[in-house]
């Protein structure tokens, strides 16, 4: 059963490679879809990451509590933590449950309404002209999202470490600013990159694929949103080991 | 002209299609009929590429559709319109985009050209002026017209229906009815509308292929079928008392 999909969903990516049939057409639907996901995710993204790093920096100060640590290492420790993991994997997340979901259910529809089917007997390629400007999409918002939640992360381990007492601004900053290593970056982008192939790729192989009506639409988006789930801590993994 | 030749199709263990044979002419409103299961839908479908015959060939004007590749499929397709059960209008797009899609993806045509012939699709199913209304602010025989202009955008050779009167009162259907068989002598195309609507059958069935558990029991046009004595299309078609007091007055 899991060959079965895998095959399916290489054989419906195939078909999103092939040769638009009008570029224009094209790059107008994947200004849609950046639009859709990096502004329609911006705020949750803001909000989710800079209380991550807020709490972040009071958990790491609860457990460093020593004489012979100094406190700027709060900062190094959340930088790092935020960089490599929180910042993209937490928001993969995030976005496979909102973008994903919503890709999932967009196209489920347009599948169980004939709409796809419209698409097809008009000549026109269904997986290429729905699937392509949101996978497009995908791969170059999510790296911004990532970036913005990395930067709101560490801001918010900032206010949290000051309001809370933990860490005081000056030995944050400095901490943020030692030992900085500019591959972590690297990292984080690479990270970025796949989840938003995973995240748009998987949950639009589930809508496209669905046939019934509502319930089966509903269903299909929950599975998109563990299969996605799944696939991006796979994916963590695997790039973690291969990279660093 | 389409013609069929032995089309079988089968879902799993289910035999839909068994060996189905016709041929629909240019210029006429050709009707398939035929129970609920029977395999209305599924040949159509067939016909239009959404399925594929597991045995059999569909031609459109001599040319074999089924063993074409998708690309070599587009020239065909371009000279098709087809109208859904529920319309499958595209709903996040305006009336007026819905019609112009197919216009902005295969021609090279300018925005007044392609509004203009917005335009003109619009006045012909009597909606003109409502552009840019959305599909979900349309009532269900609204749709269906826009339908029908999106239909006949590129000036389609070939025009499938799918059930066009379902869900339609009966005025609404009669002028839906009236539309394709004016449309269909308008372009002179080869229309198949696949119904179980008797009213549409009595009022444009030119050609009529009757068929039943997926076999063509019968086909003939509509005055030969009143005088019909096959058993089982009899059943079907003077199952409703309008319909046997029809025949008892002829």
């Amino acid at each position: 059963m899991i060959f079965h999909h895998i095959g399916s969903y290489l054989l419906l990516l195939r078909s999103v490679l092939k040769k638009p049939e009008k570029g224009k057409i094209y790059w107008k639907e994947t200004m849609h879809a950046m639009n859709e996901i990096g502004l329609g995710s911006l705020g949750l993204i803001v909000i989710i990451s800079t209380f991550i790093g807020a709490v972040m920096t009071m958990q790491i100060a609860f457990q460093l509590v020593s004489d012979l640590i100094p406190n700027s290492i709060i900062g190094s420790i959340n930088r790092d933590s935020n960089i490599l993991e929180l910042g993209p994997t937490i928001s993969a997340l995030v976005l496979m449950g909102s973008v994903g979901s919503s890709i999932s259910s967009q196209i489920g529809s347009m599948r169980v309404t004939e709409q796809i089917d419209a698409l097809e007997i008009m000549g026109i390629n269904a997986p290429g002209y729905l699937i392509l400007p949101k996978i497009l999409a995908g791969i170059t918002m999510v790296p911004v999202l990532v970036t913005i939640a990395i930067f709101c992360s560490i801001v918010g381990g900032l206010i949290g470490g000051a309001l809370s007492g933990a860490v005081t601004p000056s030995d944050y900053i400095m901490g943020i600013q030692e030992g900085f290593n500019g591959f972590t970056v690297t990292v984080a982008l690479v990270k970025a990159f796949v989840f938003g192939f995973i995240i748009t790729s998987i949950s639009a192989y589930k809508g496209f694929t669905v046939s019934g009506g509502a319930l089966e639409v509903g269903q299909a988006s929950t599975k998109a949103v563990v299969i996605g789930c799944i696939t991006i801590l796979a994916a963590d993994y695997l790039i973690t080991a291969l990279m660093l | 002209m389409i013609q069929i030749e032995h089309i079988y199709k089968s879902f799993g263990s289910n035999e839909v299609l068994k060996g189905i044979d016709a041929t629909f002419e240019p210029g006429k409103v050709s009707l398939i009929i035929g129970g609920s299961g029977s395999g209305k839908s599924t040949l159509l479908k067939c016909m239009v590429g959404l399925h594929e015959p597991d045995q059999g060939r569909v031609l459109f004007n001599g040319q074999d559709f089924s063993k074409l590749s998708f690309e070599d499929r587009i020239p065909v397709r371009k000279e098709i319109g087809m109208l859904f059960q529920n319309s499958a209008l595209f709903d996040s797009m305006t009336v007026e985009q819905n019609i112009i899609f197919s216009l902005d993806m295969f021609t090279d045509m300018s925005k007044s050209e392609k509004l203009d012939r917005a335009n003109f699709c619009l006045e012909r199913v009597n909606l003109k002026g409502r552009n840019q209304l959305y599909p979900s602010e349309l009532s269900g025989g609204m749709k269906k017209r826009v339908g029908i202009a999106r239909a006949i955008a590129m000036s389609p050779k070939y025009l499938f229906c799918d059930e066009p009167n379902s869900g339609l009162d009966p005025e609404t259907s009669i002028l839906i009815d009236e539309l394709i068989l004016e449309l269909t002598q308008e372009y002179n195309a080869t229309t198949i509308v696949v119904t179980h609507d008797m009213n549409s059958v009595m009022g444009i069935g030119e050609y009529i292929l009757y068929l039943y558990k997926g076999q063509k029991f019968w086909e003939g046009s509509n005055q030969d079928m009143m005088r019909s004595d096959v058993k089982e299309l009899n059943d079907f078609v003077f199952a409703s008392p309008l319909m046997k007091r029809a025949k008892e007055t002829m």
